[in-house]
């Protein structure tokens, strides 16, 4: 009996890269919805929100878990079919013409997937790991006026009109208050929760301000340009990774048809730009907003 | 078309004594160079001039020279089967080139297609792939019942067709970046696909294919379309889309 090998074989590869590359084409729809809200004024409390639902949510957990496995299996394979395909030519030509039949982007989509690959590790260096790990990440405060001259920081609860002065919150790792000012009520604890520090209860929980943290990331007045400028250049790049990646995933899958392709290919083009630009755009406001 | 003349050439060709020793190219001149003559004439008029030299000549691979053995395999200032497109080696001709010009000519390069000698590469991988599965395997004892006598839609008869005009040249294989094999194994597993008489085997055949493929070293399609347009023979990457729904049909 002949056998398939779906794993091993090179066309079993080819639709695994496939998959995968269309599953994280979705991946990469859900993520820019979520951070063109950066682009709204006011947006703080929305984005940080949706931060919130995007870390919590039993369903979004499960989609964002797809998301890491197929990251890895997608780069794993891609790495181990381009070790593979340079090893089919060991001698090269002396005279060869690649450009003449081939795009540049099919014909580097190793380097421009690795590329895409260290791009997303800084990002969530970045951001990822801060939301989830960062037990210094700032939690959201917004300055209030009650009445005239009063300005001052609150936090802000999760349910719907509820502030707490900043002054009066203990963060951890916070040192007591000098000797003669009032011990403070209220105490921050497992990263979010707010608690009663006479009583040890919760009374609140905070958010994660994940909006800052983009914002002062972008506007950081030493590097700011610099991570606009790798995040522009990292869009490029997976523009580049997409226009050809888009179409040729279907063709992995076997479905190349005389109506549909053409469609297909202006699709995935159309694809492969706006979505970089869209995601590029985002820094680029935020660096150079007031 | 214009009138034959004589041109001068510089040939930068790839001379290795055989399959275990390192090879190198070699700079030759050749004068008087008809264009009206083939690129396998002039190749053959250089070997001439290598022998009164009492040099060795060239070795190259060439059969039917009309294109349909496909057995010529060169790789010529960097397109396989040189400048010209649905055309085979055997049917360059030296009007595509001019007074004066250096052309590389260099043998097939791939892990799978090792060279035997100077330009002459060993293909039997495509053989081992073929004797895989790329048959229908019908009783030939003096009772066959004549093809014709099954009907066949007249869409799959044309593209059964279209792929069957494969030759098995190896350019797709040359001329790929990952010097993969998909688009000759597409034709092959697509000619019979597309027939009843093929159907039969199906499964097998392309599972068997495709693991004989694999084992011959030929690298992974990435899609770049590179085969397609260097085949002489216009096979459409739609037969390598046709495999790999037929692999995935026999996997599931
Ligand atoms: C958001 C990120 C990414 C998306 C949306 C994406 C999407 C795609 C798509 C749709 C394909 C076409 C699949 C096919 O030809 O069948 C592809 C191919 C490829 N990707 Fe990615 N990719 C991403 C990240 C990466 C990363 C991190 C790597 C790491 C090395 C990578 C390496 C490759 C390679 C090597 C190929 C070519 C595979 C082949 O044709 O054999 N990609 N990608
Ligand atoms: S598919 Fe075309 S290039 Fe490849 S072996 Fe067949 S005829 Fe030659
Ligand atoms: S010699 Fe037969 S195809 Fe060229």
């Amino acid at each position: 009996m002949a056998k398939s090998a779906l794993l091993k074989s090179s066309i079993g590869k080819k639709y695994w890269m496939a998959l995968t590359g269309l599953f994280l084409c979705l991946f990469l729809v859900g993520h820019l919805a979520g951070n063109l809200q950066l682009l709204m004024p006011n947006s703080q409390l929305q984005f940080n929100q949706y931060a919130l639902f995007m870390t919590t949510n039993p369903a979004v957990k499960i989609l964002s878990y797809l998301t890491y496995i197929s990251i890895l299996f997608h780069a794993v394979d891609g790495i181990l079919l381009a070790i593979q395909n340079k090893k089919a030519r060991p001698v090269g030509y002396a005279k060869s013409n690649p450009s003449a039949n081939s795009s540049f982007a099919s014909r580097n989509m190793a380097v421009l997937g690795t590329l895409v690959l260290v791009f997303i590790a800084t990002h969530m260096i970045n951001f990822w790991a801060k939301m989830h790990f960062d037990e210094k990440m700032p939690l959201m405060t917004q300055t209030i006026e009650p009445a005239p001259g009063m300005k001052s920081e609150y936090y802000v609860g999760r349910a719907v009109g509820q502030y707490y002065q900043v002054d009066q919150v203990k963060l951890p790792g916070e040192k007591e208050p000098e000797a003669g000012l009032p011990p403070k009520q209220l105490e921050v604890k497992n990263g979010t929760d707010l608690y009663n520090v006479q009583a040890n209860v919760k009374v609140g929980e905070l958010y994660k301000d994940l909006h800052k943290i983009t914002f002062d990331f972008f506007k950081d007045k030493k590097y700011g340009l610099y991570f606009t400028l790798f995040y522009v250049f990292s869009m490029l790049v997976l523009a580049f990774h997409l226009w050809h990646g888009f179409q040729s995933a279907f063709q992995s899958l076997g479905l190349n048809n005389p109506k549909w392709t053409p469609i297909i290919k202006f699709a995935g083009k159309a694809f492969a730009v706006i979505v970089p630009i869209l995601f590029a755009i985002i820094p680029l406001y935020i660096h150079f907003s007031k | 078309m214009s009138a034959a003349k004589n041109i001068n050439i510089t040939l930068k060709i790839w001379r290795q004594k055989n399959a275990k020793t390192k090879g190198g190219i070699e700079t030759y001149k050749l004068d008087n160079v008809s264009t009206a003559s083939s690129f396998l004439e002039m190749l053959d008029q250089l070997n001439e001039q290598l022998v009164n030299e009492r040099k060795e000549p060239v070795a190259f691979d060439h059969d039917c020279r009309e294109g349909i053995c496909g057995s010529c395999s060169l790789y010529i200032n960097g397109r396989a089967h040189g400048p010209d497109t649905g055309i085979t080696t055997c049917q360059l001709h030296m009007r595509m080139f001019n007074d004066g010009d250096t052309i590389f000519v260099e043998p097939w390069r791939s892990k799978a297609f090792p060279v035997i000698k100077d330009l002459v590469v060993d293909r039997s991988a495509f053989d081992r792939i073929q004797q895989a599965g790329g048959f229908v395997s019908v009783n030939t004892s003096g009772r066959t019942i004549d093809a014709n006598s099954i009907p066949v839609p007249k869409d799959d008869a044309d593209k059964a067709f279209m792929a069957a005009a494969c030759i098995g040249c190896g350019a797709c294989v040359a001329t790929c970046k990952n010097g993969s094999a998909m688009l000759f194994v597409g034709a092959k597993v697509s000619q019979y696909a597309l027939l009843p008489q093929g159907k039969v085997e199906a499964t097998e055949r392309v599972l068997n294919m495709v693991r004989q493929m694999d084992e011959e070293g030929f690298g992974n399609c990435t899609n770049t379309g590179a085969c397609e347009i260097e085949c002489p023979k216009g096979i459409s990457l739609e037969n390598i889309a046709r495999m790999n729904r037929e692999y995935l049909k026999a996997s599931l």
